[in-house]
């Protein structure tokens, strides 16, 4: 079943007289757990398409289908239920509330779908276990290194148990170790869970973990494996 | 997660608030000065000079002084006693006044004479006023009290002779000498320099007014009844007169103190709500990049606003908090030692040469509650702001 679905997507942006065309036609559907890959050198448009799959974005022209829905149809409130109902991000900056500990960031999705607390205090502990900071819960993000703090913002985007996590070079700001336990804990997840991720990167390393490698060149798709594969 | 977020930068935090504080507790003050100086001032009116109620002769005017019989009360005991019956009146007593000149050696001044009935409540006030001597006897013949600020002037003590002119009833003058017996202060300076007291029976003698009274000065037990108390009286052949009447001035300067005191209060609690929004708006930009996280996440506009105003409230709470406190401190001070200002009087106007200040549950309340909605309704621009970000933009900090 398909996760996300983008037709004939173009993106572009304006600064100034100046137009650049981040996407220019991209079609890409994304099946249930998958664990994919968006690689492309800078300016390919890898993080416009993740924007677009997380509704952040709209797009100049073509569809973003995410779980059914077509999001260039919805209002800037019904996209952001849907991206709290469906989506998970994680961030190449790690992106957690700095006032709030780690237990706190992934407990924070659930106060926005208000889950009973009971449920919430159970599933966030699970989540903190999983991603291996049981130990760290109550420890803010200054207090942990970047490799901890990329792994709470795993566990805060699989929190709401969403259909599709959207990663944007997740290990960037890590080393090779961290990267490396973010990936693994990303692809352990994938396959336990079978929640889809789709992340953009350009390091060779977290590119192995991938089960699917959609290469884009300037604004357009140039190889995707799956097709490849027959997919 | 407001309170935290105000915790980021806590010196910022605590400037704002206080801002709100110094601001609120100024405001505190000056209403209660102006509240105090308005209660004084009419306070003083009534106990000195207006009573809450006085009864006239119909064709009497205050402006002309006259002491002539068909401007006077023939019967003041008869309208007395009328009064006296009524259960809102706690007491009643006759005055005559005449317009004089005093004099003691080369110095002369034009005062008020008054001829009050020393034995009665109503002139208490005088009596406790006496600074040296005695006060007035009703079978006193030759003795008057004066004020601080005249016997200062003309170098009187107690036991000099002053020569008192007056007009009479008759329409022309007579000149006799008295004796200072004491002297007084209602600690209102003008008041105090241009009133001298005698007995009522002499005054009625030296006037030629013979037992007629200018006036019927009433205190009531409870002001508010003035009204109804004038009704009762409506249809006597006498002029009935309210405080509110007799001192429409000091009514309406109160009035216009207040209205006054309404903008004022917007223009302080507009620049110390600036402080606030300065604040808010820093944190705005400053936090762009968690607001874009905190949206991707699915938290829609109204909730990232309604953080934003949680926010600010918490820093007027803070300020309300605070103000409230340094400005109940400063209040309490001046409600027990007052402000000195001498003679600062109003013509027209019985203030006293010292302000007490006095604050009200209303006046309180209104502050805080002002204070509090003018910083939330300040506040909404950084809030909006905040909810109108575009997720994507917010996320690359722009």
């Amino acid at each position: 079943m398909e996760v996300a679905k983008v037709e004939n997507l173009t993106r572009t942006f304006k600064i100034g007289t100046v137009e650049t065309r981040a996407l220019r036609g991209v079609n890409l559907k994304v099946e249930d757990g998958e664990f994919t890959a968006l690689v492309g050198p800078s300016g390919s448009g890898k993080t416009t398409l993740l924007q677009l799959l997380g509704c952040l974005d709209l797009p100049t022209s073509g569809t973003v289908i995410i779980n059914g829905t077509d999001v260039t149809k919805l209002s800037r409130n019904q996209r952001a239920d849907l991206r709290k109902a469906t989506l998970g991000f994680i961030f190449q900056f790690f992106a957690l509330i700095p006032t709030l500990t780690a237990y706190e960031n992934v407990e924070m999705p659930l106060l926005l779908n208000t889950q009973p607390s009971t449920q919430r205090r159970g599933h966030v502990m699970e989540l903190l276990n999983a991603v291996g900071l049981t130990d760290r819960a109550h420890h803010r993000p200054d207090q942990l290194s970047g490799g901890e703090q990329q792994r709470v913002a795993v566990a805060r985007a699989l929190s709401t148990n969403p259909k599709l996590v959207l990663a944007d070079e997740p290990t960037a700001n890590l080393d090779t170790e961290n990267g490396k336990q973010v990936m693994e804990i990303m692809s352990r997840l994938n396959q336990e869970t079978g929640v889809t991720f789709v992340f953009a990167t350009h390091d060779p390393r977290v590119i192995n973990y991938a089960k699917r490698v959609v290469t884009l060149r300037d604004g357009v798709i140039v190889e995707d494996n799956a097709s490849s594969k027959g997919k | 997660m407001a309170f935290r977020d105000l915790g980021r930068n806590k010196r910022r935090s605590i400037l704002s608030s206080l801002a709100v504080a110094v601001g609120m507790s100024l405001l505190l003050l000056m209403a209660a000065v102006v509240a105090g100086e308005m209660r004084g001032a009419l306070q003083n009116t009534i106990q000195l000079q207006s009573g809450h109620l006085q009864v006239r002769a119909e064709n009497y005017d205050e402006n002309k002084i006259s002491l002539k019989w068909e401007d006077l009360i023939a019967s003041p005991q008869q309208v007395i006693d009328k009064l006296t019956s009524i259960p809102q009146v706690k007491f009643a007593t006759p005055r005559l006044i005449a317009s004089g000149i005093i004099t003691l050696k080369d110095n002369s001044k034009g005062v008020q004479v008054i001829g009050i009935d020393p034995a009665s409540e109503a002139n208490q006030i005088f009596r406790q006023g006496i600074l040296e001597g005695d006060f007035l006897t009703p079978d006193d013949r030759e003795g008057i009290i004066i004020g601080k600020p005249l016997a200062e002037k003309f170098n009187v003590q107690v036991g000099d002779q002053v020569s008192l002119l007056i007009n009479r009833s008759s329409g022309d003058t007579d000149e006799q000498l008295f004796t200072v017996r004491g002297i007084y202060t209602t600690n209102t300076m003008n008041y105090d320099e241009n009133t001298v007291f005698m007995p009522l029976v002499k005054a009625q003698t030296f006037g030629g007014a013979e037992d007629h009274a200018s006036l019927i000065f009433v205190m009531l037990h409870d002001q508010a009844q003035a009204d109804i108390v004038a009704t009762a009286l409506q249809g006597s052949n006498y002029q009935i007169l309210t405080w509110q009447k007799l001192n429409e001035l000091t009514v309406q300067l109160e009035d216009f103190a207040r209205a006054y005191m309404v903008v004022l209060y917007l223009i302080v609690l507009g620049i110390t709500a600036t402080v606030v929004v300065n604040t808010l708006v820093m944190a705005v930009f400053e936090r762009t990049r968690e607001i874009g996280v905190l949206a991707a996440i699915g938290m829609k506009g109204g909730r990232i606003m309604s953080m934003f105003l949680a926010e600010a409230a918490l820093l007027a709470t803070g300020g309300v908090i605070g103000g409230l406190i340094l400005g109940g401190l400063a209040v309490a001070y001046f409600t027990k030692y007052g402000i000195y200002i001498g003679d600062y009087g109003v013509s027209g106007i019985l203030m006293g040469d010292t302000i007490y200040a006095y604050l009200t549950v209303q006046d309180t309340i209104s502050l805080t509650i002002t204070a509090y909605i003018i910083t939330l309704i300040a506040s909404l621009y950084p809030a909006t702001l905040a909810a109108h970000m575009e997720p994507v933009e917010a996320l690359h900090g722009n």
